[in-house]
């Protein structure tokens, strides 16, 4: 069983039919009390802002916390991988679930001149030395499709990282029942797909 | 490292793909969503569908088609043609296109490279542009000069300010078509890729006249293009996008592909 939820945060269209492709049957709700248990997509594109105050509204950022603290596991996309850490410099400051630790941070194209923001296409991702379930059957430093301005800092919750503007930064964060990639994997080939598939797979120790 | 993408893009007639030489004279090549699926397969970083007959006869995009691609392909793609306004876009993106290219829209109405950033996020809307080379003139200082209607109409609005312009007003990519070298296979117009990629702040795909791999190679280093598209090279030329793409990694230019994810 796996749930995705919609908070108004852009469209759901691609995530969903990624997890049709792979066989899975994904519930989409717009509301916490319709959780019926299961894994949970946190996806989302958009400003970090509006993205916190549609959780809110909606009863996700509660959920999204119970869902954690009982080991559900929990797969952040893009928007929804930023808002799962503490912060973003987004919208003048946001705060967010604090679930895993780290601010998101603009790109700056002064660091690198000619780089151009946002993010947009496919870059490699190196997986470190502490391969995570979700990495299974992926070759280190495959490439994923991205598109973001905001990135989350390489601390000790990454799980994967990337190259761009100037930044080593965290394509992938994890801890617990959480796995979030700051890139699009029902955008990226097969190799997302085998990142989805892994998800429905993973038995969280 | 950020790669370099290889886009394909399926020109899209009466719900059929074909293949045309400066816009006229087209031959059917096959079903557009069969068609991208086997590119993204083959190693096609992005998709474009190009809506020829719905701009002409004032229709929307084909939904249904947009529908069965998002079904189907697990790499982004784009639509244009047919867009009328915001909410042909919303019903593109809403059936699972990643991405509108607004062509002759945008030039006649800007305001909805605006409109659309607000309610999409600029990184969902990419102007496409299609510029004839003109010779500099103080109408059209870069000697080339935007066009729409599939070149037949000219604008006398010079390529790179309409590109800058664009882009301050909403645009999150520019699809720059060159008209003169569309369906050629002489090779991109590297000289005004060039200075629009250096002039905007956000990737510019170059389009038009790719023949061999060299000519990719060319507008990646001397155009400094991020993408570069692709229409007859794969559908009628024979090349294969891995076949492509490993020339492009012999000629040094960093792309995705050429290793197995495991499907156990």
């Amino acid at each position: 069983m796996v749930t995705i939820l919609d908070y108004g945060a852009g469209n759901l269209t691609s995530v969903r039919l990624a997890f049709e492709r792979l066989g899975a049957e994904p519930r989409v709700i717009a509301r916490a009390e319709e959780w019926g248990g299961g894994r949970i997509v946190f996806p989302g594109v958009g400003s970090a802002g509006s993205g916190m105050a549609g959780l809110r509204a909606r009863g996700f950022d509660a959920l999204l916390r119970r869902a954690a603290a009982e080991g559900t596991p929990i797969l952040g996309i893009c928007l929804g991988m930023q808002l799962l850490l503490e912060g973003s410099e987004e919208d003048g400051g946001v705060e967010g679930l604090a679930l895993l630790p780290g601010r998101c941070k603009r790109f700056d194209s002064a660091k690198a001149p000619g780089a151009k923001v946002p993010h947009m296409g496919w870059n490699t991702v190196g997986q470190g030395d502490r391969p995570h379930a979700l990495w299974a059957g992926v070759p280190d430093n495959e490439a994923f499709y991205f598109v973001h301005s905001f990135f989350a800092p390489g601390n000790g919750a990454a799980a994967g990282w990337t190259d761009y503007c100037g930044e080593r930064f965290a394509a992938a964060v994890a801890g617990g029942s959480i796995f979030a990639t700051q890139f699009h994997p029902e955008r990226s080939g097969a190799a997302g797909a085998r990142v989805l598939r892994n998800f429905l797979a993973w038995e969280v120790r | 490292m950020l790669l370099r993408r290889l886009i394909v893009c399926l020109d899209v007639r009466n719900g059929r793909v074909t293949k045309g030489v400066r816009f006229q004279g087209n031959v059917d090549v096959g079903d557009p969503v069969e068609m991208a699926a086997r590119y993204a397969a083959d190693g096609a970083d992005e998709l474009v569908f190009y809506d020829i007959t719905a701009s002409a006869e004032r229709r929307a995009c084909d939904l249904e088609m947009v529908a069965r691609a998002a079904r189907a392909l697990d790499v982004p793609f784009t639509v244009g043609g047919g867009i009328r306004g915001v909410e042909d876009m919303h019903a593109a993106l809403l059936a699972g296109a990643d991405k509108v290219s607004l062509n002759s829209l945008a030039v006649r109405d800007p305001e909805i490279l605006t409109e659309g950033a607000r309610a999409f996020g600029r990184q969902c809307v990419v102007l496409g542009m299609d510029a004839r080379r003109v010779g500099g003139s103080s109408a059209c200082p870069s000697g080339y000069e935007v066009v729409i209607r599939g070149g037949r109409e000219p604008t006398g609005r010079d390529a790179v300010a309409w590109a800058r312009e664009a882009v301050d007003r909403g645009a999150g990519e520019i699809c720059l078509n060159a008209i003169d070298t569309d369906g050629v296979r002489q090779g991109y117009e590297l000289d005004i890729t060039r200075r629009i990629s250096e002039a905007v702040p956000v990737p510019v795909i170059a389009s038009g006249g790719a023949g061999a791999v060299r000519h990719l190679v060319d507008v990646f280093r001397q155009g400094g293009a991020d993408a570069a598209l692709v229409a007859s090279m794969v559908h009628t030329m024979g090349f294969t996008c891995q076949g492509i793409k490993e020339g492009l990694r012999a000629a040094g230019i960093p792309v995705r592909g050429g290793t197995e994810v495991g499907h156990a």
